[in-house]
């Protein structure tokens, strides 16, 4: 059976897929669809969704279009949600694979390391990040990857731990390959399938995390950001409901999206896992 | 179930039992108010923040009072008289005037306050106390100031918040800050302070002894501290308070409290302060530091528009630098309309290349961001390559006084007098790094000193006008800062709360006049 038949049996899954390409074409075609700025003021403010032609979801209290930021948020939402997934595997997955590999002193002290990130709750840590470092894409990305590898790094050590003492490895060394070697070639891409399902479902909460910093104002103030646009309804909830509704469907429909798809590749990576379930 | 004809009836009969009884004040009833945040201490003088000032206006009082028009009323002072050359201000008192605690004011009372008590402590008295040679009790209820030389504003610095009488008998060669006293202030005014339940609610209530007769009309004022704005709004649709002074509420909460049924609302009662909302534009360095730079940007931006949206329609847009409630505005100048054309044209003409500039908003609160935002937006229209930097009340504070920006949001207090609340914005001497509330910008221009310096001192009044008529043309040619907006900083109110805000000060002395028509 191939990748994609075993994917596509979990029909969740595909679902979580189909939104999750529409997302991605929104992203795609937000500069298409809406050339212009999404901070520009085009209407009057507080237009109710589907009242009037060229603005299907209405007008913010400004009168900026909603579905212009809520294409271009698109975008802002999925680059910061990767990129920042990125990052956090860069820091992750090396020290994991070094703590499992080499185990003793070194791992105490890498995971020591990496406890000390864990035990600060995420969200407090992200917060500070962007507090100190003023607020920017940049620093909004760094602040979430380096709240988000620490499971990163257990996970490949527990995988590496595991992998280690193989016969296949052990062959590996007796040939005479280098540990660095060993460590990429040989044990690396058999942990590949856990790191993926989790980089999925990192991409999901890091989204979250982008949308809480910028709800409380934590945004970087040049992007039109999904959670920027609830920060900025929240006040107004009671008058215009439609200016938090969307984009929080937005977030809800991309968050969950993500999860189906990690689950669908968790269960199309790991066909004997899933079949016992 | 009534017919149409019998609600109608028995409306109109209802407006005008309401009519009939609006006529004559009635006195009784306590009303429930919000003092936000909750101020360090209530003596007056010693602590200037304006919830200090809010609350303890209407327990002490000043030698005047000023109206909405800011023309100078008696309070303490019966009369008063000016002499030919602006050098003299005689004062007669009031002779039936009783401390809270039953000793008479008298003028040893001023000459002690004025004298001692606010040249020690009382930074914004101080300014005005330069000025003043001597202050002499010619006898118990005259009172004479000499001036070193004219001083235009001399006669408008008397309001309560700035000038408090204290009492000399209570703080006379003791240590001011430590003085026992400090907890149970003893003014003159009509109310007296009763209990003051920390985080909870500070009650004023009537004095009885008040100088005027029947006056005050209320019982009581009890000011309610409700740190959460969502709460205070709450409360006030509740009916548990019945005025929100300026400022207790959000902004965006406005429309919807002043629209319930009841609510009335008043933009009258904040001349005094007349907060100016400005643009720093860094005139050191940058694009900013070309004078068409600045005009484009006050042509760029769309004022009205902020104004109606963002601000709820309330408030001004500015001429130039003189703002509506600062005396002597110059009426004649060419407005900075909302032209991206013109805009366009000067930044052509100055050779603009697109150098990227950064917009710092005012970190307070969500109405301030959105106006950078519009204001950013503006800019972009007309090409300016501009980005915001988010920052909160330290950063905002620290990067001013550095002069590490280029453009800045602010506003700043007018005191109802050129020389007091606006010539400190773009006199040279007031470039001093540190402070975000000088001539932030930079901005050094001889002539203007020299007008600025020569109106304060000005005698009469015609004199000075024309001096700040010609400094009000400069300033409107090189645009030192951007003149955003007049804040409109509404009171909204019970409407049966009758006669609260008859002043320029607004409640912060208006509970005297108040009374309930219930």
């Amino acid at each position: 059976m191939s990748f994609f038949a075993r994917f596509a049996q979990n029909r969740g899954a595909l679902a979580g897929l189909i939104i999750l390409l529409v997302i991605i074409a929104m992203a795609i075609l937000a500069p298409l669809l809406f050339p212009e700025s999404p901070w520009r003021m085009v209407q009057r403010p507080f237009l109710p969704p589907f009242s009037q032609d060229g603005f299907p979801l209405g007008t913010d209290t400004m009168g900026r279009n909603v579905a212009a930021g809520l294409m271009h948020g698109a975008w802002v939402s999925l680059l910061i949600g990767l990129v920042s997934t990125s990052v956090a595997l860069l820091i992750g997955v090396p020290l994991g694979a070094i703590a499992g590999y080499y185990g003793g002193l070194i791992d105490d002290i890498l995971m020591r390391f990496t406890e000390f990130f864990q035990t600060i709750p995420n969200f407090a840590l992200a917060i500070v990040l962007v507090a100190i470092m003023q607020p920017s894409v940049t620093s909004i990305v760094l602040a979430i990857a380096l709240v988000s590898w620490p499971p990163v790094a257990r996970l490949v050590r527990a995988e590496f731990m595991s992998l280690r003492n193989r016969e296949y490895v052990e062959a590996a060394r007796l040939v005479g390959q280098t540990n660095r070697t060993i460590i990429l070639r040989q044990i690396l891409p058999n942990t590949l399938s856990p790191i993926i399902v989790l980089a999925s479902l990192m991409v999901a909460t890091a989204i979250l995390l982008e949308s809480s910093l910028s709800f409380l104002g934590l945004g970087d103030p040049n992007v039109m950001s999904w959670g920027y646009m609830i920060g900025a309804a929240r006040t107004v909830i009671r008058q215009a409901w439609w200016l938090s509704f969307f984009p929080g469907v937005a977030i809800l429909l991309t968050v969950l999206a993500l999860n189906l798809v990690g689950e669908g590749l968790d269960d199309a990576l790991n066909p004997k896992l899933s079949r016992e379930r | 179930m009534k017919t149409p004809l019998a609600l109608a009836i028995s409306a109109a009969a209802l407006t005008l039992t309401a009519a009939a009884m609006a006529d004559e004040p009635r006195s009784g009833g306590t009303v429930n108010t919000i003092i936000q945040p909750e101020p360090p201490g209530l003596v007056l003088g010693m602590v200037q923040n304006a919830p200090t000032r809010t609350v303890a206006g209407n327990i002490y009082e000043g030698l005047l009072r000023y109206t909405t028009e800011l023309e100078p009323v008696p309070q303490l002072a019966e009369s008063w008289e000016v002499s030919e050359d602006g050098h003299t201000y005689t004062f007669h008192l009031r002779e039936n005037v009783t401390w809270h605690d039953g000793e008479p004011f008298t003028a040893d009372d001023v000459v002690f306050s004025a004298d001692v008590f606010h040249r020690e402590l009382n930074p914004s008295a101080r300014a005005v106390l330069q000025h003043v040679e001597s202050i002499e009790a010619t006898d118990d209820h005259t009172v004479v100031f000499t001036l070193t030389e004219p001083f235009g504003p001399f006669l408008i610095s008397f309001e309560a918040g700035t000038f408090t009488m204290v009492p000399k008998h209570l703080y006379e060669d003791t240590d001011f800050r430590n003085n026992e006293h400090n907890d149970h202030p003893i003014g003159t005014g009509p109310f007296k302070f009763a209990n003051w339940e920390r985080g909870t609610v500070i009650e004023l209530v009537r004095n009885d002894d008040y100088y005027e007769e029947g006056m005050p009309y209320l019982d009581g004022v009890n000011w309610h501290i409700i740190p959460d704005g969502g709460s205070r709004a709450v409360a006030f649709e509740n009916g548990t308070i019945d005025v929100l002074p300026s400022g207790t509420v959000e902004n965006f909460d406005i429309p919807r409290l002043s629209a319930m049924d009841n609510v009335c609302m008043t933009e009258e009662g904040h001349e005094y302060f007349s907060p100016f909302a400005m643009l720093w534009m860094n005139n050191r360095e940058g694009p900013t530091a070309d004078k068409r730079f600045r005009q484009a940007v006050m042509y760029a931006m769309d004022r009205e528009f902020a104004r109606d949206v963002l601000w709820n329609g309330l408030g001004d847009v500015p001429l130039s630098a003189f703002g509506s409630n600062a005396r002597f505005q110059h009426d004649g100048l060419e407005p900075y309309d909302h032209n991206p054309d013109r805009a366009r044209e000067l930044l052509e003409e100055m050779g603009y290349d697109g150098e990227a500039i950064t917009i710092l908003p005012l970190p307070y609160g969500e109405t301030w961001t959105r106006w950078a935002e519009a204001v950013q937006q503006n800019l972009r229209e007309v090409g300016i390559n501009v980005s915001t930097q988010a920052t909160d009340v330290g950063g905002w504070n620290q990067r001013l006084g550095d002069w590490d920006y280029d453009l800045a949001f602010t506003y700043l207090f007018q005191y109802g007098d050129p020389a007091l609340g606006i010539s400190r914005t773009y006199l040279s001497d007031n470039i001093a790094k540190g402070s975000p509330w000088n001539n932030v910008q930079g901005y050094e221009n001889e002539r203007v000193d020299e007008l600025f310096n020569a109106a304060a001192t000005a005698f009469p009044d015609e004199e000075r006008e024309a001096l700040y008529r010609e400094v009000q043309e400069i300033l409107h040619e090189d645009v030192p800062v951007g003149w955003l907006m007049e804040l409109g900083f509404p009171t909204l109110y019970r409407c049966d709360v009758q006669d609260l805000v008859t002043s320029g000060v607004g409640v912060n002395d208006g509970f005297k006049d108040a009374w309930l028509d219930r």
